[in-house]
């Protein structure tokens, strides 16, 4: 069977949980290769066998973190060509598509983003316009490049050998152009990631300030939750932007999404409207997120939020 | 300094977007066209960079006949002139294809810095400013959500998962911005007025240097086979607070196994 490459994300090591996804999925299109690039491989290896990585592609050449997504192309298009490889796998973050962007125009090949499932013949399925739309789509030239939703696929452990295969690349001066020099890295706390988590709890403008956005966090905490924001929340700072939900945050599909002083606009919806229960707490009886709210509260969060709390932790 | 700012013709942010039945693209007639919103902040940016550093903003956009309301928006808040891109032999156009023809038409002008809005409402791919780096072999500068300029140096922030990065390179560049960048100016009735006198370049295929059998429909990597809208979300229960609001949604929690 023809290999499948995944493009692993992973920070030092740790992988991240739409990797095993996409190794899951790649198990049902063909052999599915890993492809690790940076530092950090001992820790990620026995992931990776875990969930079914035949072979891990393995690049821990520094330099190829460290200019913006060019080096990561070049890298996966050598390996392309070298493999084969009927497909390539990459996860639909800010950065993965932008390396299918490039590899893309490296091999002369299509490239689908946004995928929620992909069939054994290569069609993927995506959701668009923000959910509203379901379509499937396919490849018609070149080898198939997939950007994957995190969280669309829940991921089987099918041990495989995970053979260590080193590779580099020779990077050309063209993928050396926009060097990084700096990497700030805010500090995550414990709480699951935004776009991993079954539960989303986020808070809005009606939160009114960044002290007050610990009672959202509590009641993250009681469900076990992660904690996202709407824009208004994070241009006023009460919230990193890597909490952002929406389209031009992120795009999370949770079983259940809580939803506390936000108004629900078109462009908060776009990151949200698939998630499968959606609870929403406003003091705007008027407010347009009630209009997609499988249940909705009108009223004030200060007074309804610290109470649902106080409930879960009583009846837990 | 000479910016050109790629700018894309969008269906109405708030309509309801849809693939039209037969062609399965999408529907652009259903509602009125605009602007995309994040192109305006790539506009901001190119305007307020040539204020503090002199230079001129040209826009760029591919699009149907008609996309030059895109354009004059744009010359409206304050961009000197505008090429629009049109030729029949582009629609249906992919990413892959719109790059090619971007990168061309940036062919026939001269620029130090390319600025795109990182996505567009209707696709939300943002797949076009890192193709469109790869295919000028220009640095790559995307997701920006602070620019500085000094010289031919540019340095920008690059909003990652984690943070941000902070990414130095030599103009010429291509950047893509996002909307924490800045706060786009409205354009002022001297603006609109202005605009009208502006001259806006009408490019085809041939003019541009694009090899008709390398876009369009026909040309595409990719195809959708099919789709379906999902039935529009209903809106379920609605309570008000009388003081046990948090009991009541704590009970729909607990029904539905969420404690
Ligand atoms: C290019 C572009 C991209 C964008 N991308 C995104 C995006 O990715 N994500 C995003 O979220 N937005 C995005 N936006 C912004 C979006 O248009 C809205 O401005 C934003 O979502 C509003 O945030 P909000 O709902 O928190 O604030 P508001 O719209 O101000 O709503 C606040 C809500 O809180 C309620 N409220 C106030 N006080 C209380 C209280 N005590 N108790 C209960 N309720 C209360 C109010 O009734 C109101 O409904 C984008 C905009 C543009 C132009």
């Amino acid at each position: 069977m023809a290999e499948i490459l995944v493009l692993v994300d992973h920070a030092d090591g740790a992988v991240k949980k739409v990797t095993l996804e996409l190794l899951t999925k790649a198990r049902a299109l063909g052999t599915p290769s890993a492809v690790f690039i940076g530092a950090g491989y001992d820790k990620a290896s026995e992931k990776l066998a875990e969930y079914g990585a035949a072979k891990v592609y393995v690049a821990e050449d520094g330099e190829l973190d460290a200019y913006v997504t060019a080096p990561k192309a070049e890298l996966l298009a050598k390996l392309v060509a070298d493999t084969g490889a009927a497909a390539v796998l990459v996860p639909a973050t800010a950065e993965g598509k932008e390396v299918a962007a490039r590899l893309a125009i490296k091999t002369g090949s299509g490239v689908l983003t946004d995928a929620v499932d992909v069939s054994a013949d290569l069609i993927a399925e995506q959701s668009i316009f923000g959910g509203s739309t379901v379509a499937h789509s396919k490849v018609t030239q070149g080898t198939p490049i997939i950007a994957m939703r995190p969280n669309a696929t829940a991921p089987e452990a099918v041990p495989a050998a995970a053979e260590r295969v080193e590779v580099s690349v020779e990077l050309t001066d063209a993928a050396k152009l926009a060097k990084v020099v700096e990497k700030v890295v805010l500090p995550k706390g414990d709480r699951p990631e935004l776009t991993e988590a079954s539960i989303v709890v986020s808070g809005g403008r009606g939160v009114g300030s960044g002290e007050n956005f610990a009672i959202i966090e509590k009641l993250a905490d009681a469900l076990g939750a992660a904690v996202g924001a709407s824009r208004a929340a994070v241009d006023a700072g009460w919230y990193p932007h890597q909490a952002q939900v929406g389209q031009t945050g992120k795009t999370v599909s949770p079983q259940l999404y809580i939803a506390a002083g936000i108004s629900g606009a078109i462009q908060h919806r776009a990151g949200m409207q698939t998630s499968k229960t959606i609870v929403a707490i406003n003091k705007d009886e008027e407010a347009p997120i009630f209009e997609l709210a499988d249940y909705g509260v009108i009223g004030d969060l200060f007074k309804v939020v610290p109470q649902v709390t106080e409930e879960i932790l009583k009846r837990k | 300094m000479k910016i050109v700012v790629c700018v894309k013709q969008v269906p109405d942010t708030e309509a309801e977007k849809r693939l039209l039945p037969d062609t399965l693209t999408v529907d652009r007639e259903s509602s009125n066209p605009v602007l995309n919103e994040m192109d305006e902040f790539a506009i901001e940016e190119a305007l307020k960079l040539a204020e503090a550093h002199g230079g001129e903003v040209t826009v760029l956009t591919m699009g149907p006949d008609g996309a030059d309301a895109a354009v004059r928006k744009a010359l409206s808040m304050g961009a000197d002139a505008g090429i629009l891109l049109t030729d029949p032999a582009l629609a249906g156009s992919d990413a892959v294809a719109t790059s090619y023809a971007l990168a061309q038409a940036l062919g026939t002008t001269e620029y130090d810095l390319v600025i795109l809005g990182s996505e567009a409402s209707d696709a939300r791919t943002s797949l076009v400013p890192a193709m469109l780096a790869e295919r000028l072999g220009l640095p790559q500068l995307t997701f920006a959500s602070k620019v500085e300029i000094d010289g031919t140096d540019i340095t920008v922030n690059r909003l990652t998962d984690y943070g941000h990065d902070v990414v130095k390179a030599q103009l010429p560049a291509v950047v893509s911005v996002v909307e924490k960048i800045n706060e786009p100016r409205y354009p002022s009735f001297k603006g609109i007025m202005a605009a009208k006198k502006k001259p806006v370049a009408q490019l085809d295929t041939a003019a541009a240097g694009i090899d008709a059998a390398l876009v369009g429909a026909g040309a595409a990597a990719t195809a959708v086979v099919d789709a379906a809208q999902r039935p529009p979300r209903t809106a379920g229960v609605k309570v008000s607070d009388d003081g046990d609001g948090g009991v009541k949604l704590a009970e729909f929690l607990s029904a539905k196994k969420f404690i």
